[in-house]
């Protein structure tokens, strides 16, 4: 899957030379045919959220299109009554988890397959591959049923296993992407300075993870945050739900209440859009890194 | 799948090899955890749905528990208008989202690769929806369809549509309705990948271009379109299984309703198995959508002759 790893560098911007005509024709298509299609589907992409906003804000009943007077009503009634205090818990649970449990194993598995021939890592990696053919969804009753023979149904760390296990190939991917990146010459010189591997390892190649070990660990707290199936099969008791599941309850009342809904979904959130703010630089340069490059 | 493996392989830096600090049971023990987690519960279950799609399994009804050969294949097969179906539901909706969502993420991943002001804060913008859930997608779409409080209020108010309109719940209507909200997410996926992907096309091409007197079209057509075939092919393979695969949005947003009209083959297949516990059958129809999907991504990367390019 990686043949290289790039260190993307940010776009660098051409010099602004005298020279006309030179670069012109690409580089600076006529301004109207950039701001007016970003900004059409900027609306496209900005109603819905201030759609949600509007709801969460705005008292029960309103109809005014700004949210104003503004109220906090909703968030209180869905944090206190729906639950969705208890469902935030489990749900920073489940995605801390998943996040350490991914990167760890995926941290190992890497540093094999970016430093070691052995004898079955080109089947490893082909598996690796199918695995993203392998719909999670379809195989939910078969997982249920070893969950419920390992007696873990009903408990948060079966929607860890699942998430993790399924977040691993990934991340696995991406992370010996990143070592691979580390020239092997500087662990080396760590050994004969007299470190182990395992010292060498964490004291010059660790560091210049970090940027990778970020982006794959966010990822992986996104995507438990976000996932729904799990928790929805293998959570039954209320007090053990997550925030999708808190939210897809509220959808699928008899007659929905749209502002603890829109609140509900505010809470929903709040954590990925911080996650994704502090990565976003790191994800374009990890996807080309490590996903698409053929 | 072959071919990208063949492609895969490193072109390692010579390596020094220190007996001493590299024993040779290390890589097996670095990768077990991953292995046996991956043993465990996905190529497990994957041999189990294969074992059981040959058995009647019904936990509610035990006594026809057994053996029965390919009983279920011909039942879907032949007998089961309902999976023919959500099959060609789920192939309609899998080629209209991954085409739409390809065509406006190539667009929007060529405007927001230029060089303008008020570059960054529109990129973050514009990507703004791709970590929202399926599930959070459909509580703000629910809130933007719905009949009383939603956008054909507002849209009645100047006088366009009628008050009490329910997009998700007319069979005429619900298509396009499920369509736009899954876009809405969709899109940002493939600008961001075909964006990554556009950072590493030379300059020195389009000076070249220039040089030869080629149009910006022309540009397009010649230098940026191959060099992102690659990416595109990958991507939208990947796409594909995904929109295929996921139930989230569709289950929470329209349940698969109104009338079965939007249930895809693995809302079905959930169907059958959650409500009906008929999980041989459900076992029988998984294995199927496993054939069909591997079948089209084999067909889908030969036609394409991915990593025929040079790159």
């Amino acid at each position: 899957m990686i043949t290289e790893i790039a260190p993307a560098p940010e776009r660098v911007e051409p010099p602004p030379t005298g020279t006309r005509g030179r670069r012109r024709a690409w580089d600076e298509a006529p301004r109207w045919q950039i701001y007016v299609p970003l900004s059409i589907y900027l609306v496209f992409t900005l109603i819905p959220f201030y759609w949600i906003l509007l709801f969460a804000l705005r008292p029960a009943g309103s109809t005014s299109l700004v949210p104003w007077p503004m109220t906090f009503e909703h968030f209180e009634k869905v944090w206190n009554e729906r639950a969705f205090g208890t469902y935030f818990q489990n749900s920073v649970l489940v995605g801390v988890s998943t996040l350490v449990m991914t990167t760890l194993v995926a941290l190992a598995g890497g540093y094999a397959l970016a430093r070691f021939d052995f004898r079955i890592k080109r089947a490893f990696m082909l598996a690796l591959l199918c695995t993203q053919f392998v719909p999670g969804a379809l195989l939910l009753v078969p997982l249920f049923e070893i969950f419920a023979n390992l007696r873990m149904i009903n408990s948060l760390s079966s929607v860890v296993i699942a998430e993790t296990v399924f977040q691993l190939p990934l991340s696995m991917i991406l992370i010996s992407g990143f070592i691979r990146n580390v020239p092997y010459s500087l662990e080396e010189a760590a050994w004969v300075d007299g470190c182990n591997r395992f010292t060498a390892f964490r004291i010059v190649v660790l560091p210049l993870l970090r940027p990778g070990l970020i982006a794959v660990g966010s990822f992986a707290f996104v995507h438990a945050w976000n996932h729904f199936l799990f928790a929805l099969m293998f959570l039954s008791d209320q007090g053990k739900q997550t925030i999708p599941v808190g939210l897809n309850t509220l959808m699928s009342a008899d007659s929905v209440d749209l502002g603890a809904l829109a609140a509900g979904g505010i809470i929903a959130a709040v954590p990925v859009v911080l996650v994704f703010a502090f990565i976003q630089k790191w994800l374009i340069t990890g996807f080309s890194a490590g996903a698409v490059k053929g | 799948m072959a071919q990208a493996a063949a492609v895969a392989k490193p072109p390692a830096p010579p390596r020094r090899r220190r007996a001493s600090a590299t024993p040779r049971r290390l890589p097996y023990l670095l990768i077990a955890p991953a292995a046996l987690l991956m043993l465990g519960f996905i190529a497990y279950p994957v041999i189990s749905v294969f074992y059981y799609s040959l058995q009647n399994y019904n936990p509610t009804k035990p006594w026809r528990n057994g053996y029965a050969g390919f009983d279920n294949f011909v039942h879907a097969f032949t007998d089961d208008p309902q999976f023919w179906d959500t099959l060609t539901f789920s192939a309609k909706w899998v080629i209209v989202e991954v085409g739409l969502q390809l065509l406006f993420g190539l667009a929007l991943a060529l405007i927001v690769n230029q060089t303008f002001v008020g570059r960054a804060v529109g990129r973050a913008l514009v990507f703004s929806p791709w970590a929202v859930s399926g599930v959070l997608t459909s509580a703000i779409w629910v809130l933007l369809y719905n009949s009383q409080t939603g956008v054909t209020r507002y849209l009645a108010d100047m006088g366009i549509g009628a008050y009490g309109t329910s997009w998700l719940s007319d069979t005429a209507t619900v298509f396009p309705a499920a369509i736009v909200a899954d876009l809405w997410r969709g899109v940002p996926f493939f600008a961001i990948l075909i964006l990554a992907d556009l950072q590493s096309v030379s300059k020195d091409l389009y000076e070249a271009a220039e040089v030869d007197g080629a149009r910006r079209l022309q540009q397009f057509w010649h230098i940026t379109l191959p060099h992102l075939k690659d990416a595109i092919v990958l991507s939208t393979l990947l796409r594909a299984v995904w929109e295929f695969n996921n139930v989230d949005l569709l289950y929470t947003l329209t349940g698969g309703g109104p009338a079965g009209e939007t249930t895809t083959l693995p809302l079905y297949i959930a169907n059958t198995s959650v409500d009906a516990h008929n999980f041989g059958y459900a076992s029988a129809l998984t294995t199927v959508a496993f054939v069909i999907l591997l079948f089209c991504s084999i067909v889908y990367l030969r036609l394409s002759k991915f990593g025929g390019g040079q790159k």
